[in-house]
């Protein structure tokens, strides 16, 4: 059986809420500076719970967001989650409606910014609350699996 | 985002909109300190009360914002109800990022709204809502009600005020985001001011990095220094708490309104008993991974039979200090429980603590009675603290209205004095010796970060005037170096002149970076002119007898060196802020 590895957040209970993680990302994959345009961002949880939360990507398989995207910029990815082409995409923000975990952060321009569970966060965490998983790789689903050409 | 100009929002609150200026400077001014002395020369008034309504209220963030680790305060510039002169306050939380992604090197504020209002802002919308029914309620539950109304959680900050803001106390605080604060020097009260309950500003925006892999590298190595190194053990493990038993160990710890420097019964409020007993967790401010705020609690029976209900508090050595062993305090729950009543009230802990502690000795004294206390202050009675701490949040009578404008504003009228714990404001948590002392009375924002004064006594066991005083003079240029970019001082030991120039370079910032002496001097300069014109005499600085009543490890104060190092310190800060010919 083959293997991927995706982002896995086990460990949020030691979250200090420094956002290195998604500043990190934006930086590193999206080459922004900005709290949102990245594929994993904190928010702070009050009441009860307290402390931080991520909004990640649970790399779902078939994804939502990619059954939903209507021009392939989004598709399946082994093993969980998306493999994202922007020339692709129309900006109608489709991906982000079926998202069930507000993993997909819609710009201004509605332009989508999700994970693409490639571990560039990962090192910049100093609690070590992430963690690149290994799983096994499934069969594609069948109408998720279609991957487009660029 | 990067850029070779400051985009400055004013917003008029009697009319609730708002306009961005395109301003020059940063090259000169840079950001933070700089910045905001520059917007006050501008916007501010030197001849004008603090509370005039065209005073304007300032923050500012720097080029580095957020751009590298622990870039990631906030400069908030004012004429502080304090002493009606220009000052200056410092605070994390996400307000610094969130500034950053609201694209704004500053934010002012001028006007008065009609009703207690809240100013909502982002990159893309600025809203002035009427929260004239949050009048009177305090930080914690107006924290609840504030990020209800408001959206963007965790990536947004949220900047308000309590009753004692609301009630013009000179050092009322302006908390951010629960955990901070913009503490000294009463910005509060100039929110209080301008009926002005709370600041929110969303981080929404998003901005282009540098080409290719430098700065992305230069990140890394910095984030690298910060968290693989032992640089910031300190701050990372017990947080600044660790000061408590070493200065109590070397006879500089201000204990019971400085009648003591040690006290073997100090193992109930060290860092290591805070940790051990009542640390619930960790928090950072926004880009930084070290995490030094230190999260307590406070746990409360309300009710029989086992009924409690809990809250949480964040502490540090300045606190624990304050209401700790300066009130005679054993106990960190009890410290925790009269730092949880101040922030309830939005008063500066450090004045709060202080102003309570000379009021103990006053009242111990006779030379006020129970009539003004409305409580038998007695050290080591957290029960009592925590009800006073909230008579002097509240105002409740003419005494706490009096403390509420400085412990010797209510030492002068009530008598007291020469006990009245105050260095231009009341004291930092260093009785060190006589560097310190001068190096706060006199300092630009009287606060213990000012510059190194603290450490200078520790090291150097000679009295030599000139060298002590050239320290505090180079040692504020850098900091304030540093407070432009704006840097936590925090991670003074890892942004070194070569590292501040390797990011500036990195970011385009060339110029800057070519210059940093020059810039950091024209800065010191510009500050204290500012400082000087709104009133400062530093020659007439008293600093009380009590200061010089105490024994350190290094024996008993010497009264002529004080002497001597503040009448040279207030002759180079004269010199500092004289205006010269060629900028008339």
């Amino acid at each position: 059986m083959k293997t991927a590895k995706i982002l896995t957040t086990p460990r949020m209970e030691r979250c200090i809420g420094c956002h290195s993680c998604s500043l990190a990302c934006a930086r590193l994959v999206n080459k922004r500076l900005s709290w949102d345009t990245a594929g994993i961002r904190i928010i702070s949880s009050g009441g009860l719970s307290t402390g931080y939360e991520s909004k990640p990507c649970l790399a779902c398989n078939p994804a939502p967001c990619a059954l939903a995207c209507p021009t392939g910029a989004f598709s399946q990815r082994k093993g969980g989650g998306v493999i994202v082409k922007r020339k692709l995409c129309i900006q109608c923000g489709d991906c982000a409606a079926a998202c069930p975990v507000e993993a997909i952060y819609l710009d201004a321009t509605a332009e989508p910014f999700v994970c693409i569970h490639c571990g560039q966060c990962v090192p910049f965490c100093p609690h070590d609350c992430l963690e690149m998983a290994e799983v096994e790789v499934e069969p594609l689903n069948e109408e998720a699996g279609k991957e487009v050409a660029p | 985002m990067i850029r070779d100009h400051f985009r400055i929002l004013t917003v008029d609150l009697a009319t609730g909109k708002g306009k961005i200026a395109t301003i020059d400077g940063r090259d000169t001014e840079v950001g933070g300190s700089g910045l905001a002395a520059l917007l006050f020369n501008r916007y501010g008034h030197t001849d004008k009360p603090w509370d005039d309504p065209e005073q304007p209220l300032i923050f500012t963030i720097g080029p580095l914002t957020g751009y590298f680790p622990l870039m990631s305060k906030t400069v908030c510039g004012f004429k502080s109800p304090y002493h009606d002169q220009y000052g200056e306050s410092h605070a994390g939380g996400r307000s610094a990022l969130s500034l950053r992604f609201a694209d704004l090197d500053g934010l002012i504020v001028i006007g008065k709204a009609e009703r207690l209002s809240c100013l909502s802002i982002g990159s893309r919308h600025l809203e002035l809502m009427d929260v004239h029914y949050m009048r009177g309620i305090d930080l914690q539950r107006s924290g609840k009600m504030l990020r209800k109304m408001i959206s963007g959680a965790g990536h947004r900050s949220i900047f308000r005020i309590g009753p004692a803001g609301e009630n013009l106390s000179a050092y009322a605080c302006i908390t951010v985001d629960t955990y901070r604060h913009f503490g000294r020097l009463g910005g509060g009260a100039v929110m209080g001011s301008k009926n002005l309950k709370a600041i929110a500003i969303q981080g929404d925006g998003v901005f282009d990095l540098p080409e290719g892999k430098d700065y992305a590298e230069l990140f890394e190595e910095v984030h690298k220094l910060l968290t693989t190194t032992d640089m910031m053990d300190k701050y990372h493990n017990l947080g600044t708490p660790v000061n408590v038993a070493v200065l109590n160990g070397i006879k500089a710890l201000p204990i019971k309104n400085l009648q003591q420097t040690t006290d073997l019964n100090i193992k109930g409020i060290t860092g290591e008993t805070f940790a051990d007993d009542t640390l619930l967790r960790n928090t950072a401010c926004a880009g930084c991974p070290v995490g030094c705020i230190h999260i307590g609690f406070v746990r409360e029976k309300f009710m029989e039979p086992n009924q409690y209900l809990y809250r949480q508090v964040s502490y540090d050595h300045e606190p624990i200090f304050a209401t700790g062993s300066m009130l005679g305090m054993t106990n960190a729950f009890g410290v925790l429980s009269i730092i949880d009543m101040v922030e309830k009230m939005g008063l500066d802990v450090m004045s709060a603590g202080v102003a309570l502690a000379w009021a103990t000795e006053a009242l111990d004294k006779g030379i006020i009675s129970e009539k003004e206390t409305l409580v038998p202050l007695k050290f080591d009675d957290a029960a009592g603290y925590k009800e006073a701490m909230q008579h002097l949040g509240l105002g409740s009578n003419d005494f706490y209205r009096l403390l509420a404008q400085g412990t010797m504003k209510a030492a002068e009228q009530y008598g007291g004095e020469d006990f009245a714990c105050v260095l231009g404001q009341e004291m930092g948590g260093y009785a060190t010796g006589e560097v310190f002392f001068t190096s706060q009375a006199l300092g630009f924002r009287h606060s213990h970060l000012d510059s190194g004064g603290y450490s200078f006594d520790q090291k150097h066991e000679e009295k030599n005037v000139k060298e002590a005083v050239d320290f505090l003079v180079q040692d504020e240029q850098g900091r304030v170096l540093l407070t432009s970019m704006v840097a936590c001082l925090f991670a003074r030991e890892v942004y070194k002149d070569e590292l501040l120039a390797d990011c500036l370079n990195s970011l385009g910032y060339t110029t800057l970076a070519d210059n940093m002496d020059q810039v950091a001097q024209h800065i010191q300069k510009l500050r204290w002119r500012l400082r000087l014109a709104t009133g400062f005499d530093p020659a007439a600085v008293k600093i009380p007898k009590r200061f010089t009543e105490i024994t350190t490890w290094k024996g008993n104060i010497d009264k002529k060196y004080l002497n001597n190092l503040k009448k040279e310190y207030a002759k180079r800060i004269l010199a500092l802020g004289k205006i010269e010919k060629k900028e008339e």
